[in-house]
């Protein structure tokens, strides 16, 4: 039934010319930035060669590559996210579901699993670039495993993000702007945190950014992985109470 | 309650913050029976019915479907209901196939049976010619068609409709009377409205509601009955004197209109053939004679107006 459901958006996504202008315009700005990496590798790679432990193409092209892209994608995130619930409050179809034998469980997992399924033809297209490399290059592939499932997890945790807040309103607009907000300030958080010059405080460990950089970095750390997966668990826990409330009101 | 009923509502009542939408509702539904829910704007039949359905969490009582709570057990409960909101829930963007494809999923019909629950749905609801168009192409009629065949795809016992008939026109509304018409036949159906003549059309009972109370409930037949003439309207060319009418057996009051028209009421029986039998032996020259009928209409004006007619004439269903 969550399939059935996942399905059901991704399908809705790609009807509509969105999914289609975003996967287009990031695919295009994100091949410039590779491109420049590139040549920058290009310029630098004499120099390198002299060093000893020198930093590989894989460090120094693919994980510049998806801090950008994590920078991009939290810009445009919200509006993926902001239709899941917020327009089908609008149009009045949210009915469709609820009355329909689910629980409210398996709609919220279902559209979750459907931004997923979205995320990862994106993320799997991004990943096309620095596989290109392979052609000329050897490649650390368990870096770029690592690189691959952070930006997931990244991804998956805009979206959990995303998802809540489009429960709370039936306007799109309100949706996109909050979820943009919230993002941001995952991301900002720990500034605070290296002004009191406290690298390890909780602001550091609330920034959603930190522990995508150590990912990058191939340094898997359990608590990287616990802090994606407690903030999806958290926040379609909350979407799913949302929704339970908005029965009651 | 009793326990064969199909839909059981007990004591339900529902508040907005302090506004109280519904209050200590109670009534059921017996399997192959078309329950009318009528009542001015604002009356609480949409809360209602998303109770029922599980749209809204009641504040106090039950609903039980088919034996099932809608609270307690949903899944079975929603599995027994087709429910058409208000606003048809459909995809825009969807074909018409797609999104009754995608209905009968969600609703667990089996995978080998959706083509078969489709074909089936979309020819009892006229929809074989659009299956392939988009629905927001679709007219408004059509949409409301596909609105009421999503509710059917997975062949329920109890089928609800929220005012099926509204914004569309007069030939469509005939023939989605006709559609409610065959539904009923084999499932029970609720449906909402207010207009009148619909439910006479449609209904076998009837269900009177006034700011979330139930303050009627009766069959059609004994709605007919009570909505049975009590006066009528007749002319003539050469009128008599009011002494005379009043001598006809039956009549009580007579009420002048002009020179030549006068409404008689009269107590049980028709005075008409008296009245006929004697204007041709008098030379009163009738040449008009029009029952009144105290419609539906009427009724509904009353119970919904009148606060002490409402108490008066509560009856439980």
């Amino acid at each position: 039934m969550i399939f059935t459901i996942a399905r059901r958006e991704i399908t809705t996504m790609f009807l509509s010319p969105l999914a289609w202008v975003i996967l287009g315009v990031i695919q295009v700005v994100l091949g410039y930035m590779f491109l420049s990496l590139l040549d920058n590798y290009a310029i630098l790679q004499p120099q390198l060669m002299r060093l000893e432990n020198t930093p590989g193409v894989t460090d120094i092209v693919v994980a510049p590559l998806f801090q950008l892209t994590a920078i991009i994608l939290l810009m445009i995130m919200p509006l993926i996210t902001m239709r899941s619930f917020a327009e089908e409050k609008r149009n009045k179809t949210l009915s469709l579901l609820i009355s329909s034998p689910l629980s409210m469980t398996e709609i919220v997992l279902g559209k979750f699993l459907g931004l997923l399924l979205f995320v990862l033809i994106l993320v799997s297209l991004l990943m096309l670039m620095p596989l290109s490399l392979y052609v000329g290059t050897a490649l650390d592939t368990g870096k770029l495993f690592s690189i691959y499932l952070s930006t997931l997890l990244l991804l998956g945790s805009f979206a959990a993000i995303g998802l809540y807040l489009s429960s709370l309103t039936d306007n799109q607009t309100i949706a996109a702007v909050s979820t943009f907000g919230a993002l941001l300030m995952l991301w900002i958080i720990d500034w605070v945190g290296e002004t009191i010059g406290d690298g390890q405080s909780v602001a550091a460990y609330l920034s959603i950014l930190q522990h995508h950089q150590s990912m990058l970095e191939g340094v898997f750390n359990s608590s990287d992985l616990a802090y994606y997966l407690i903030l999806i668990a958290t926040f379609l826990g909350l979407t799913i109470r949302q929704l339970d409330r908005e029965r009651l009101l | 309650m009793d326990s064969t009923a199909l839909v059981a509502v007990e004591n339900l009542s529902r508040y907005y913050q302090k506004n109280c939408a519904i209050n200590e509702l109670s009534f059921s539904l017996q399997p192959g029976e078309v329950l009318g829910f009528l009542g001015p704007n604002g009356a609480g039949k949409s809360t209602t019915m998303q109770v029922i359905t599980g749209n809204l969490a009641p504040s106090e009582g039950r609903v039980k479907i088919n034996g099932f709570d809608i609270i307690e057990s949903p899944r079975q409960a929603k599995q027994q209901i087709g429910y058409l909101p208000e606003h048809p829930p459909v995809y825009r963007e969807a074909t018409v196939d797609e999104y009754l494809k995608y209905c009968a999923q969600l609703r667990r019909v089996e995978r080998r049976s959706i083509a078969g629950a489709l074909s089936q749905c979309k020819s009892h609801c006229g929809l074989n010619e659009v299956g392939h168009r988009l629905i927001a192409n679709l007219s408004k009629g059509y949409q409301q068609r596909v609105g009421i065949a999503q509710a059917i795809i997975h062949n329920p016992p109890v089928v609800i409709l929220d005012e099926p008939t509204v914004g569309l026109d007069p030939i469509q509304i005939r023939e989605i009377r006709s559609l409610i018409n065959t539904l009923g036949a084999k499932r029970s159906v609720i449906l909402s409205t207010h207009i009148l003549s619909e439910v006479q059309a449609t209904c076998d009972r009837v269900l009177i509601i006034r700011e979330g109370k139930l303050i009627y409930s009766a069959s059609i037949e004994d709605l007919k009955n009570h909505s049975k003439d009590h006066s009528i309207t007749v002319a003539f060319k050469h009128p008599p004197s009011i002494d005379r009418l009043k001598a006809i057996d039956q009549v009580e009051l007579i009420e002048v209109i002009d020179n030549n028209r006068f409404r008689l009421n009269f107590k049980s029986d028709s005075p008409a053939e008296s009245l006929v039998q004697a204007s041709v032996e008098q030379n009163w020259g009738l040449f008009e004679l029009v029952p009144e009928h105290t419609s539906l209409e009427d009724l509904f004006i009353e119970l919904t107006q009148d606060k002490t007619a409402a108490d008066n004439t509560e009856v439980e269903g």
